[in-house]
């Protein structure tokens, strides 16, 4: 027997390949719930409320340093059997919940980094000319908060796509759950897990190049306008 | 008798154990330009800060404009005033800073403009117009679309007051508004204030350890030291001819 055959190569990626959808749309649902959920766990620790601070801070704490997978299988196979409260998933469904609220809680560590990054003066400056709460945030604060963070955001958007494969574990049809039925079907591992590394890598290391060239950019974001703006001075 | 624009009654503030204000009593009258003169730590800026509601004061009363600033009337008795009442009051002072605080993700136009459309309602057109005339006002109509990393000090001042001025408060707050910068920029920053005040309407509180331009620009100064003012009167009496003598010693130390 061949250790390594091209035809089954090219068979099984056919295969696999209707799972890349799954896996991408599960990536990015999971993503969209983080970085809205990510808000949620960012203003509710803003609460001046001690107490409550803590319990946040807390439950935080709590997601982040369990593995996402126990989270998963929680969420798939106990929580339907929580009284009152619980109730059935789907496997997509379940896997967008474990998964984003998992990552939610690094990117609301992200946005807090952000924020905190604004100077006080900023905050003191929107006051001073009578800005509402709610045009403090939108106007003054987050748009300085949160692009400095965009590199960080997209870093976690890298790392979450590859802990989306953990989703095929509760049954979701993703490359890797396809992989590994094919192996399952024809008793040959070899090329199908071959292929998912490879979509991996194919897709996360340009991502990460762009996210490098974002980081940079975003570090002289300042200087550049500058750097444009006198150029035109100097033809004006 | 004209009603004072700004009244401090007993004001006094603590920073937790290190009382730093120790009863202020302050009349200011509508156009009235008022120097604070003191030694560092001495509370200048808190009580700047007390008024621009950035500082809340452990005790007493400050009056604007005939409503109590941090107080509010609650089923018959007085309570802290809710941030919806802060707005309600706040609309009739401005602040220019120590370090500008100028909105480094707008140009200068922008920095000017977003108050007066997001929190006056104000039309774009006709804040935009306004913005450009006050700009133009500092000096600065050739940078209507430069980021404040672009300007200067003196030039980031300007624009600072400009922001503030097309709010069009009652009472502006200045704290050592030239100390941040370089000597050589400091005239252009005063020549606008001075022109500010020679026109008029607005009251003016400035803290400032410049002495000729307090002699030249007050009505009043305040000697505040240790939390109490200590001496008040015309800028003359104040800084020309007073016998304290905790003042003629910090005085002197602008005499060279
Ligand atoms: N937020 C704060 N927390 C604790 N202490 C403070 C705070 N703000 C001011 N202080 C203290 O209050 C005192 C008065 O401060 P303030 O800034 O009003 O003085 P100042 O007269 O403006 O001095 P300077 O000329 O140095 O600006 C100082 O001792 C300062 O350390
Ligand atoms: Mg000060």
């Amino acid at each position: 027997m061949n250790i390594w055959s091209w035809d089954v190569f090219a068979d099984a990626f056919l295969v696999i390949v209707q799972g890349l959808g799954i896996t991408l749309g599960l990536t990015i649902a999971c993503y969209l719930f983080a970085l809205i959920f990510g808000f949620f766990w960012t203003f509710l620790r803003r609460i001046p409320f001690k107490p409550l601070h803590w319990v946040i801070t807390w439950i935080m704490e709590f997601i982040r340093s369990t593995p996402p997978l126990v989270q998963l299988f929680f969420i798939f196979y106990a929580w339907p059997m929580v009284p009152v409260v619980g109730m059935t998933l789907d496997p997509f469904t379940s896997a967008i919940l474990g998964l984003g609220i998992h990552f939610s809680t690094y990117i609301g560590e992200v946005y807090r980094s952000g924020i905190d990054g604004v100077d006080k003066g900023q905050w003191e400056a929107a006051r001073a000319l009578n800005f509402s709460t709610r045009q403090k945030w939108t106007k003054i604060i987050l748009p300085q908060a949160i692009p400095p963070t965009i590199p960080m955001l997209g870093n976690y958007l890298i790392i979450m796509f590859k802990e989306v494969p953990l989703a095929s574990t509760i049954g979701v049809a993703g490359i890797l759950h396809m992989a590994n039925s094919y192996g399952a079907q024809y008793w040959t591992y070899l090329e199908p897990l071959t292929i998912v590394a490879i979509l991996f890598l194919v897709m996360s290391y340009p991502s990460a190049l762009l996210i490098n060239k974002l980081e940079k950019k975003m570090n002289r974001r300042f200087d550049k306008k500058e750097a444009l703006n006198s150029s035109k001075g100097a033809t004006a | 008798m004209i009603e004072p624009i700004v009244t401090f009654n007993d004001v006094h503030k603590s920073f937790g154990d290190v009382k730093v204000l120790k009863g202020i009593d302050l009349d200011i009258k509508p156009a009235e330009k008022v120097a604070i003169i003191g030694p560092s730590g001495s509370g200048k800026t808190t009580i700047i800060r007390m008024l621009m509601t950035l500082e809340q004061p452990t005790s007493g009363d400050i009056i604007v404009d005939g409503k109590n600033l941090w107080k509010m009337e609650k089923k018959g008795s007085m309570v802290d005033a809710n941030e919806k009442h802060l707005r309600n009051v706040r609309g009739d002072i401005g602040m220019v800073f120590q370090h500008f605080n100028l909105f480094p993700h707008m140009t200068i136009l922008e920095n000017c403009m977003t108050a007066p459309i997001h929190v006056k309602n104000e039309d774009k057109s006709t804040a935009k117009q306004r913005s450009i005339e006050m700009l133009e006002k500092v000096g600065l109509g050739d940078k209507l679309d430069n980021y404040p990393s672009q300007l200067s000090g003196g030039q980031k001042q300007r624009v600072a007051m400009a922001r503030a001025l097309v709010m069009r408060p009652k009472v502006m707050l200045f704290d050592e508004v030239t100390s941040a910068l370089d000597p050589e920029l400091v005239g252009e920053v005063l020549e606008v204030i001075r022109d500010i005040a020679k026109e008029g309407e607005m009251a003016m509180i400035l803290v400032t350890h410049e002495m000729d331009f307090a002699l030249d620009v007050a009505d009043k100064v305040l000697f505040l030291d240790e939390g109490v003012i200590a001496e008040q009167g015309t800028a003359s009496e104040v800084i020309e001819h007073s016998t304290n003598e905790r003042l003629q010693s910090f005085l002197h130390r602008f005499r060279s």
